[in-house]
């Protein structure tokens, strides 16, 4: 009996507990076949231990070179559409314009658009336009598709925002210019970089899209999208490791900075940016 | 995470200062015009050129050009031909909906109400299979459903699976790899709405003799219905135009209209029928989203 009853307190954190190792278990056999020496192109088991793939990440050239592509179209693309996005923001959520729920659909759309419809029809318009596929194609398809995602998420930090310490800062005599540059932006910060890091991290793992307007560019989910029929070399997986890493390394440390941030000042307002905007 | 923008709380403009230039009334514009500009041009005019191209002549060539034809005869002739692919598209992401909800419900009310502390850590851990590579973590299913692998052969052992049946390249693999491909984006949401749930509530409920179930399906279950229906939308849109899964974990039988898509642009270059499929996937999908936002509006005021 007392186990049943255990069992009755505890089934939803069981059941949670399990669907969070299904969530990770893909992640535990990428890091693991890391470290596999494959028994052949096409085999996907693990065979042997050996750490030759950590060591020569880039044995295979052509898939460093996919991947240098991804960071620099990931790079530009995140500033193209961060400066964009976090502009429309302010005129959001800061004016009253006349077209507003206009331009809130035109933000909202993209987001509720498969992401085959978007590439096959920039596909369609570049083709029709005669502009040959390639770095820059892919750049404007991802400047698209991430300027949404920034400007929703600049815009939850931007309204949960105190307007009173704005007010403080011009009761002081701060001009315009100052109040923004010591007081708004700093507050918005968190905001903006939360939003380029949701960029970089569309942008770089993005294939639909990419596939439809990369012409013969290959970024690094083409490489792997290309050897999957050909066989996956295994550095592959030392890439998928490493970025999990430097994606966990960062989430770390920005919670680390987060909760020394907290305790150091109560200024920064309610810390729910995150959760208003999920 | 993002399709409760406009359903949720919407943001006050907040109240004009008294004193207007007309520097200050062309501001916004300044600021919306360039990314407005590339929301156009590149997302709204190529929609256009979509729909232009599904009414191009189907008897042109990429190499000859296509000539404008109003062929209004690409859309019932790509019906015809992949109905089958259309159908396992919406039932192959209407099944891991169902799965992933059976899952995602739990684990979202479980973070939301039970975790304490642990929640940011657990929060973290939902999100952390997208800090590595989408088709990285999909060929990794590969490798755990592989004909070799423990768990082909622990169900073999246990007589669950024939001694030479398969997981990988079944419907099933699809389904599975749907599920966990975009299980998150329902998580997310549904976490979202069961955490600001009020306790109280469902003490209250208990005081009135209401029993767990009914305490769910009364109080929780329509509290938590803004996440789940943001969740669903989040994870049902995708599902059902992803071609990655079926690609890579199952066979030629198991394509999803997205497969077909792709090869009809990028393998057989037939524009007008991969338009015609594309735009009759992205009308497919509002229909059903829209009914769904229908039922499930009655259904909250209810």
């Amino acid at each position: 009996m007392r186990v049943s009853r255990w069992l009755a307190d505890r089934w939803v954190m069981i059941v949670a507990l399990l669907v969070l190792g299904y969530l990770a278990l893909p992640i535990l056999v990428v890091a693991a076949l890391s470290f596999n020496r494959p028994s052949s192109r096409l085999s996907y088991d693990f065979n042997e231990f050996t750490m030759d793939n950590w060591r020569q990440p880039c044995a295979t050239s052509d898939m460093c070179d996919a991947v240098v592509r991804s960071v620099q179209i990931g790079f530009l693309a995140t500033v193209v559409a961060t400066v964009l996005g976090t502009l429309m923001a302010f005129a959001l959520v800061r004016h009253r314009f006349r077209g507003r729920s206009g331009i809130n659909v035109l933000i909202f759309l993209p987001m509720a658009t498969p992401e085959l419809v978007m590439g096959t029809s920039l596909l369609a318009l570049f083709v029709s336009a005669g502009v040959p596929q390639g770095f820059w194609t892919i750049l404007i398809a991802h400047v698209m598709f991430c300027v949404s995602f920034v400007v929703v998420t600049v815009k939850a930090r931007l309204a949960g925002m105190d307007r009173r310490l704005e007010e403080a800062a011009m009761d002081l005599y701060a001009n315009e210019w100052q109040t923004f540059r010591r007081i708004t932006l700093p507050l918005v910060l968190p905001g903006i970089v939360a939003a380029a890091l949701l960029a970089f991290s569309l942008s770089f793992d993005d294939f639909i899209i990419t596939n439809f307007n990369a012409g013969t560019t290959v970024t690094f989910p083409m490489y792997v999208w290309g050897a999957a029929q050909r066989g996956i070399p295994p550095q592959v997986n030392v890439i998928g490791t490493a970025m999990f890493a430097v994606a966990l390394l960062l989430v770390g440390l920005s919670s680390l900075r987060g909760r020394r941030a907290r305790r150091a000042n109560l200024l920064a307002g309610p810390p729910g940016h995150l959760r208003r905007s999920s | 995470m993002t399709l409760l923008a406009p359903t949720g709380s919407g943001h006050p403009p907040p109240a004009p200062p008294a004193a207007r230039s007309g520097r200050r009334r062309l501001l916004p514009y300044l600021l919306l015009l360039p990314g407005a500009a590339w929301l156009l041009i590149f997302f709204g005019v190529p929609l256009v050129q979509l729909a232009a191209a599904s009414l191009y002549d189907p008897t042109g060539s990429l190499s000859t050009g296509y000539a404008m034809t109003w062929a209004v005869g690409n859309y019932p002739d790509v019906v015809q031909a992949y109905w089958p692919q259309f159908l396992r598209s919406f039932g192959y992401a209407g099944l891991a909906l169902v799965v992933a909800l059976l899952l995602g419900y739990p684990l979202a009310y479980a973070i939301a109400q039970k975790a304490g502390r642990w929640k940011n850590l657990l929060l973290v851990c939902v999100v952390a299979p997208m800090f590595t590579s989408f088709l990285v973590r999909t060929l990794a299913w590969k490798t755990i459903l592989s004909d070799n692998g423990a768990l082909v052969g622990l169900l073999r052992d246990v007589h669950l699976l024939a001694p030479d049946g398969r997981l990988l390249a079944t419907p099933f693999a699809v389904v599975l790899g749907l599920t966990y491909n975009f299980l998150p984006f329902l998580v997310l949401p549904l976490y979202a709405s069961l955490e600001r749930l009020d306790h109280r509530l469902l003490e209250a409920a208990t005081d009135l003799y209401a029993s767990p179930v009914q305490a769910f399906r009364r109080v929780t279950l329509p509290l938590s219905m803004p996440g789940l229906v943001a969740g669903t939308l989040l994870f049902f849109i995708p599902a059902s135009g992803d071609y990655i899964n079926a690609e890579l974990l199952g066979t030629p039988n198991e394509y999803m209209i997205g497969n077909v898509i792709d090869s009809a642009f990028l393998v057989r270059l037939d524009y007008p029928q991969g338009a015609a499929l594309s735009f009759l996937l992205m009308a497919a999908i509002l229909a059903v989203v829209f009914d769904y936002l229908r039922r499930a509006g009655t259904e909250e005021v209810l």
